[in-house]
C-alpha cells in the first residue's frame, strides 16, 4: 500500500480527476494548499501599493492505494496535470503501514477498495472522451 | 406654480429626489471604503460612515443648519434656526425661491453628512469609535458648519468675494481631503504598515461603492440648481462626462504603469472625475467637464503613487482622491467658468476673467487653512483626553471584533464544523433553563 500525495495547478484539478476515475482511483482527498516551486512571481498592483505574491495556489491530492494501482495512479496524474511549463506540481510516494475503514473496521487492501470503484470508472470511462486518445 | 407661495412643483421634486439620490452616497461610501480595507476592518470601515448619517443628520436638525445657513456674520451662522424653528414648507428666497425651506434644508443635511464620512478613510483599521463619533460631531459643529457658512451662507464671506463652489468642492472635498492629512498624520500609521500587504479585501465593493457614489452624485451636482431647470441639466452632463473622462484617462495611466487596467483604479478614477467636478457642474460646459476629468485623474493617480512611496498612511488615499481632485476641480472652475452656461454663475479666466482665480485661489488656502487647523486643534485635545487609537492588541486582533464585537464575515472554517458558535449558543440557553427550573 502507499499514499500518493501530489500537489498540482488548481486549474488541471477537473483533467486529473477524470483521469484517476478511469483509472479506478475513486477515493481521493482535495485540499487547497500555497506553496513556491520554481515559478515567477506574480505582482498585483492596487493603487500605489505593489504586492509581490511569492506563493502560488495549488490543490494537494491524496490517495491511499493498493500496489496494483500506484503505477496506474501515478500515470494517470502526470497526463492529466502536465502542461510542460514551470509550476506543473509534484507528486510524492510514501509507504503506507495501515489502512482502517471507520465505517465497517475492514483493514489495509479490504479497506482500500471503495465500494462504487468499478460502478464511477465505468461511468468515467462511458461519458469523459479519454485523453490523448 | 403656486400663486402664494411660489413653490414649483418640479423644483420640489428634483430637490427631494435629489437628497435622496446624495443620502444614498453614504452606503456607497461605505462600501467604497469597505473594499478597500482588509477582511477584519470592514465594519468599522462600514459603521464610520453609516454613523455619521445618524449623529450629523440630527446635529443638523438640532444646531448644524442654523450655524451654516442661518443669518449671522460673515464667518458663521446664527441660532435662528435651532431645532429647524422657522424652517418650514415655504420658501427661503436667499436660497431657492421654488421649493419649500425644509426641502433646502433637507438637501444640505446629507451633505454635512457624508463629508465627515470622507474624512473616514484616512483613519481606518485603528481609530477608537467612541473617539470617531465624538470627532464627527465636533467637527461637523466647528470646521463644516462655518466653512458652509462662509461659501454658501447669506452673507458667508466668500460668497460675497465671489468665489465659485456650485457643490461644494472647497465646503465638501477639500476640506475632507486636507482633514483626512491631517487626521492621517495625527494617528500615526498601522502597525501593519510597510510590513505586511494592506491590500483590498473586496474589490467588488469597492466598484460597486464606486457606482452607487456615480449615481448619488447626480443628486448632489444637479440637485445643487435647486431647481429642475437648464442648469441642473449642464450639472448633471457635466458631472457624468467628468466622471467618465476621469475613468478613462486612469484606465490610459494605469496600462501605462501597469500594464493592466485595474478595477480599484476604475472606480477611483470615477469618484476623482466626480470631486472635480463639483465645483463647476453649473458653471462650465461639457467639453470643458472632459478637460477636468482628464486633469484631475492625473493629478490625483501621480498624487496616490508618490503617497505610497512616504511613511503617509492616508489609508484609503482621501487626501490624494478629495484634496488633490478637490483643490484641482477648484482651481479648474476659475478657468472654464463662463457665463454662456449659467447667467448666476460668473466668468472664468477663458472668459476673460483672469481675476477669478484669484478669488478661487483665496477660498481654497482659505478652506485649507481652516481645515487643517480645526482638525489638527480638535484631534490634539482629544489626543490628550484619553487617546485615539485602539491598543496594538486590538489592531492586531481586528477593529470589527474589539470595538463592535462582531465580525462580517462567519462561516467556512474549521471553527464552524466544529461547533465552536453554535456550542456557546446552546450553553447559554441551557444555563438559562437551569436557572429557571432552579
Amino acid at each position: 500500500m502507499k499514499l500518493i500525495t501530489c500537489v498540482i495547478r488548481p486549474e488541471r484539478v477537473a483533467a486529473v480527476k477524470e483521469s484517476l476515475f478511469r483509472a479506478g482511483v475513486t477515493g481521493i482527498t482535495l485540499s487547497h494548499v500555497t506553496g513556491h516551486g520554481g515559478e515567477r512571481e506574480v505582482v498585483e498592483q492596487y493603487r500605489g501599493t505593489s504586492l509581490v505574491l511569492e506563493f502560488h495556489d495549488k490543490v494537494k491530492i491524496e490517495m491511499a492505494c493498493s500496489e496494483p494501482f500506484v503505477e496506474a495512479t501515478i500515470q494517470a496524474i502526470v497526463d492529466a496535470a502536465r502542461t510542460g511549463e514551470v509550476g506543473d506540481g509534484k507528486i510524492f510516494v510514501q509507504p503506507l503501514e495501515r489502512v482502517v475503514r471507520i465505517r465497517t473496521g475492514e483493514t489495509n487492501n479490504d479497506a482500500l477498495t471503495p465500494i462504487t470503484a468499478n460502478e464511477v470508472q465505468a461511468r468515467a470511462q462511458a461519458e469523459m472522451p479519454a485523453v490523448g486518445a | 406654480m403656486s400663486a402664494d407661495t411660489g413653490i414649483s412643483a418640479g423644483d420640489t421634486a428634483w430637490v427631494l429626489i435629489s437628497a435622496a439620490l446624495v443620502m444614498l452616497m453614504v452606503p456607497g461610501l461605505a462600501f467604497f471604503y469597505g473594499g478597500l480595507v482588509r477582511k477584519k476592518s470592514t465594519l468599522n470601515t462600514l459603521m464610520m460612515s453609516m454613523a455619521a448619517l445618524g449623529i450629523i443628520s440630527v446635529q443638523w436638525v438640532v444646531i448644524g443648519y442654523s450655524l451654516a445657513f442661518s443669518p449671522g456674520n460673515p464667518f458663521i451662522g446664527g441660532a435662528h434656526w435651532a431645532g429647524f424653528a422657522l424652517v418650514g414648507a415655504n420658501p427661503n428666497v436667499s436660497y431657492a425661491g421654488t421649493i419649500p425651506h425644509l426641502a433646502f434644508a433637507a438637501f444640505q443635511a446629507m451633505f454635512a453628512a457624508i463629508t465627515i464620512a470622507l474624512v473616514s478613510g484616512a483613519v481606518v483599521e485603528r481609530m477608537k469609535f467612541g473617539v470617531y463619533l465624538l470627532f464627527t460631531l465636533l467637527w461637523s459643529t466647528l470646521i463644516y458648519d462655518p466653512l458652509a457658512h462662509w461659501v454658501w451662507g447669506d452673507g458667508g464671506w466668500l460668497h460675497t468675494l465671489g468665489a465659485l463652489d456650485f457643490a461644494g468642492g472647497t465646503v465638501v472635498h477639500i476640506s475632507a481631503g486636507v482633514s483626512a492629512l491631517v487626521a492621517a498624520i495625527m494617528l500615526g500609521k498601522r502597525r501593519d504598515f510597510g510590513r505586511a500587504p494592506l491590500v483590498p479585501h473586496n474589490v467588488p465593493f469597492t466598484v460597486l461603492g464606486a457606482g452607487l457614489l456615480w449615481f448619488g452624485w447626480f443628486g448632489f451636482n444637479a440637485g445643487s440648481a435647486l431647481a429642475a431647470n437648464g442648469v441642473a441639466a449642464n450639472a448633471f452632463v457635466t458631472t457624468h462626462t467628468a466622471a467618465a473622462a476621469a475613468l478613462t484617462m486612469w484606465m490610459v495611466l494605469d496600462v501605462i504603469r501597469n500594464r493592466h487596467c485595474t478595477a480599484v483604479g476604475a472606480a477611483t478614477g470615477a469618484v476623482v472625475g466626480l470631486v472635480a467636478i463639483t465645483p463647476a457642474a453649473g458653471f462650465v460646459t461639457p467639453s470643458a467637464a472632459i478637460a477636468i476629468g482628464v486633469l484631475a485623474a492625473t493629478a490625483s493617480f501621480f498624487a496616490m503613487q508618490a503617497r505610497a512611496r512616504t511613511q503617509l498612511d492616508d489609508a484609503l488615499d482621501v487626501f490624494a482622491c478629495h484634496g488633490v481632485a478637490g483643490i484641482t476641480g477648484a482651481l479648474l472652475t476659475g478657468v472654464f467658468a463662463t457665463k454662456g452656461v449659467n447667467a448666476g454663475g460668473g466668468d472664468g479666466w477663458l472668459a476673460g476673467n483672469p481675476h477669478q482665480m484669484v478669488v478661487q485661489l483665496i477660498a481654497i488656502v482659505s478652506t485649507i487653512v481652516l481645515a487643517a487647523v480645526g482638525t489638527g486643534v480638535l484631534l490634539t485635545v482629544i489626543k490628550a483626553l484619553g487617546g485615539l487609537r485602539i491598543s496594538l492588541a486590538d489592531e492586531i486582533a481586528g477593529i470589527d471584533v474589539t470595538e463592535h464585537g462582531e465580525r462580517a464575515y462567519h462561516g467556512g472554517d474549521l471553527g464552524e464544523l466544529a461547533g465552536g458558535l453554535g456550542d456557546s449558543i446552546v450553553m447559554s440557553h441551557a444555563n438559562d433553563d437551569s436557572r429557571t427550573a432552579a
